[in-house]
Order: structure tokens, then C-alpha cells, then sequence
């Protein structure tokens, strides 16, 4: 029995056919309800122009950025494993970590480093949607959500410093909250709220871990899942002018 | 909304005569978008007490700096878990902050040049918390400073008062 053959049986089940409620994707049809028809797909377009996809030295970005994110996402749930959000564990479970758990330093560093990375993927995909004029109407609502998951970014990274609890993270944090209490009016009052309290102690370690690992990633989540729907919604990837003119 | 007014309806007072009356919807609609907006001024209201703590488990901003005779004439020491330089000078005692007032950061008593410093952005201060150098915008705050009824140094750090009171020894 060969594999298409296999594949074939398999589409002739009741269970395969009451989950993909269509033929095999071979028309143009059947691949665009592949897509319509699917829940992680819905949002994505059904047809990209070639040249949207040609691979250029500023490409890719946005998807890196995406990618970098599912990485974020995956080995952080796995550092949540052994990591206490309390002071007298929160170094020794970073330590821990790193010399103790299998495959803990591995994990650590690529979260670690994808972090780092992600701001700077943001950061090009920023750039070059500026330079490339991706602002312009019809995107700026979707440019307004861009900036949004830019700031999103920068907090998950800021919140996501404080946790290994070591003496970089508790000035970096103790700085960057007294950033904010420049603030006028308000400034000393959200301070107090972030950090739930005057110093950076117990509560702050624990707010900062509750915004890392819950709020900002489905802040995230929510913003990512509306920036791609509005790339297809506002007319695909954007095409310079001058490959629009040519037939396609 | 001229159909209000039918021969059919009963009379219908002044006030709500067709002009005047308030269509059904309208009034329903309003009524339930007041009371949502109520209740959620009243949910944010609650949410910020809920997240603002009553109780601090964080050192006391009042505390016991022990008896004056520890701190010898000309002399700056520094108090770790208070983050407080209490200063001796032939006129008496004054506590001053140790936190700099730019980023927070806590500063460093240097005796070899006299000076307070601060490792994060190198602030410098002089020993009675006067700014020598920035990006600290302003001088080191200088703290409340009493006698106990037993004689012992009371540091109220959320009091601050003038840089030339001095407590007399």
C-alpha cells in the first residue's frame, strides 16, 4: 500500500471528512476554501501575488518576528517548569537552570536570545514598512497596531528582565521605574501600582511575572492575530508601484 | 413618529405628546448604557484599590540609628538597609538619602575624595548631599533627625527638611 493510497483511505473516513468538510485542495476552488475553511489559516489570504513574495535583503521580517515569538512563547511555558516567581527561588531556579535541569541552559539562553533578537526583528520590520511607505492608506490603522505590538515588545522584554532576580535586573528594573515616576501627576502612583509597593521587593518580582507570562503575551496574541488579519483585509503584502504597473 | 399620535391611542399627557416623548428604545437603550457605564467606573475604582496594597512588608521609613556616640566628628556613615548616610560635623547630625535622586540607584560615600558617588550614571554629590556633578537634577534630600527619649538617633525618611537644620550634638 503506498502512501497516496493511504492518504486516500484516510480521506474516505467519516472522521477525516466530518473534520475537512471538502474534496482534496486541487482547484483553485478547493485551495481557497483549504483556507476559508480553517482556523489558523482564515486570516491569511487565499492568493499572493508572486511578486509580494520575491525575496529581497529587507524581507521576511515580520515573519521572523512572528517566528521569534512562537519561540518566546514555547520555551517559555518550559522555564515556567522551574521557575518560582518569589525572591528566595527566583535566582536559585535561574541558577538551577543553568547548571542543573537538563537541557535547562539550552532553553534558558534561547529564550533569552530570541528575546533580544525579537526587538531587533521589530525593529527592522518597523524600519522597512516606514521606509517602504507601509503606513500610507489603506494600513495605517494596521501601522497603529504595529506600534502598538512595538511597545507590547519592549514590555514583555522589560517585564521579562526582572525575573532572574540577579543584580542586572533589580537596578535595570529599579531605573526604569524611576523613568516612569518622572512622570508628571501620575508617574509615582503607577510606580507604586507596578511595583506594588516603594522598593523593588517581593510584589514586583511577582507583578512583573504575572504581566510576562500571562497579560502581555495575550495582549500580544490578540494585536498579532489582528495585524495579519488586516494585512489581507487591506489588500495583501504591499508591491512597490513600479512591479504593480507590469501584467501579473 | 408622527404614527404616536393615532386617533386610536388614548389620551396622552402633555409631556410626552410626540416632541416631546422619548421613543421606548431610546430610553432603554439609554438607561442600560448609564448603568453599564456605572458599573464600570465602579469595576476600575475597585480594580485600582485591589492593586494598590494596604499592608507593605518593606523596612520602616522611621528608624533607630543607635546611640550618637557610634559616629565620630567628620565622619559620613553609611547605613545599608536604610540606604541613609548619617553624617557627623563639629555642629551635630544630619541624615541624608543615599538613593540618587536621578535613577534611584543607591550612591557610594568615597572618603578618599570626600564626595558621594553614584556607580549607575556617575552623579556626584558632596557629603552634605550638595550636587557636584549631574545628570542628578537635584541635591541628596536630607531626613527628619531626632533624639529618642533614650537618647538614641530617630531617622524619619518620609520627612525631609532643610539642608541646614542640623541636629546639635
Amino acid at each position: 500500500m503506498t502512501v497516496h493510497s493511504a492518504l486516500q483511505q484516510l480521506r474516505e473516513t467519516k472522521v477525516w471528512k466530518s473534520i475537512f468538510r471538502r474534496g482534496p485542495a486541487n482547484t483553485n476552488r478547493t485551495r481557497s476554501l483549504a483556507v476559508f475553511g480553517n482556523l489558523f489559516l482564515h486570516w491569511l489570504p487565499v492568493k499572493v501575488r508572486e511578486k509580494s513574495l520575491r525575496v529581497r535583503a529587507s524581507y521576511y521580517l515580520g515573519s521572523i518576528s512572528f517566528l521569534l515569538f512562537i519561540v518566546l512563547f514555547v520555551t517559555g511555558i518550559l522555564l515556567m517548569f522551574y521557575y518560582h516567581p518569589a525572591a528566595p527561588h527566583a535566582y536559585r531556579d535561574m541558577k538551577d537552570l543553568q547548571f542543573v535541569v537538563s537541557n535547562g541552559v539550552f532553553l534558558r539562553n534561547l529564550h533569552r536570545l530570541a528575546a533580544h533578537l525579537m526587538v531587533f526583528a521589530v525593529f527592522c520590520h518597523m524600519f522597512h514598512v516606514f521606509y517602504r511607505g507601509g503606513y500610507k492608506p489603506p494600513h495605517e490603522f494596521n501601522w497603529v497596531v504595529g506600534v502598538v505590538l512595538l511597545l507590547v515588545t519592549l514590555f514583555l522584554s522589560y517585564t521579562g528582565y526582572l525575573l532572574p532576580w540577579d543584580q542586572l535586573a533589580f537596578w535595570a528594573v529599579t531605573v526604569g521605574t524611576n523613568i516612569i515616576s518622572a512622570m508628571p501627576v501620575v508617574g509615582n502612583k503607577i510606580r507604586f501600582l507596578l511595583l506594588g509597593g516603594n522598593i523593588v521587593g517581593e510584589n514586583a518580582l511577582l507583578r512583573f511575572y504575572v504581566l510576562h507570562v500571562v497579560i502581555l503575551p495575550l495582549i500580544a496574541f490578540l494585536l498579532i492575530g489582528i495585524h495579519f488579519w488586516r494585512v489581507q483585509k487591506d489588500g495583501g503584502l504591499t508591491v512597490k508601484p513600479k512591479d504593480d504597473d507590469g501584467k501579473e | 413618529m408622527s404614527d404616536a399620535s393615532d386617533s386610536s391611542t388614548p389620551a396622552v399627557p402633555p409631556s410626552l405628546q410626540a416632541g416631546n416623548a422619548i421613543p421606548r428604545r431610546d430610553f432603554l437603550n439609554e438607561i442600560t448604557l448609564g448603568a453599564l457605564g456605572v458599573a464600570g467606573l465602579g469595576s476600575v475604582a475597585v480594580t485600582y484599590q485591589f492593586f494598590s496594597p494596604n499592608v507593605l512588608f518593606e523596612p520602616s521609613p522611621t528608624f533607630r540609628a543607635g546611640n550618637p556616640d557610634l559616629y565620630p566628628v567628620h565622619s559620613v556613615t553609611f547605613l545599608q538597609d536604610q540606604q541613609v548616610y548619617i553624617v557627623r560635623v563639629p555642629e551635630g547630625f544630619y541624615a541624608v538619602s543615599a538613593v540618587c535622586t536621578h535613577l534611584g540607584c543607591v550612591t557610594q560615600w568615597k572618603p578618599d575624595t570626600g564626595m558621594i558617588a553614584c556607580p549607575c550614571h556617575g552623579s556626584k554629590f558632596q557629603a552634605d548631599g550638595t550636587k557636584i556633578e549631574g545628570p542628578a537634577p537635584r541635591p541628596l534630600p536630607h531626613f527628619a533627625i531626632s533624639l529618642t527619649a533614650d537618647g538614641e538617633l530617630l531617622v524619619d525618611k518620609l520627612q525631609s527638611i532643610k539642608s541646614e537644620q542640623v541636629l546639635k550634638a
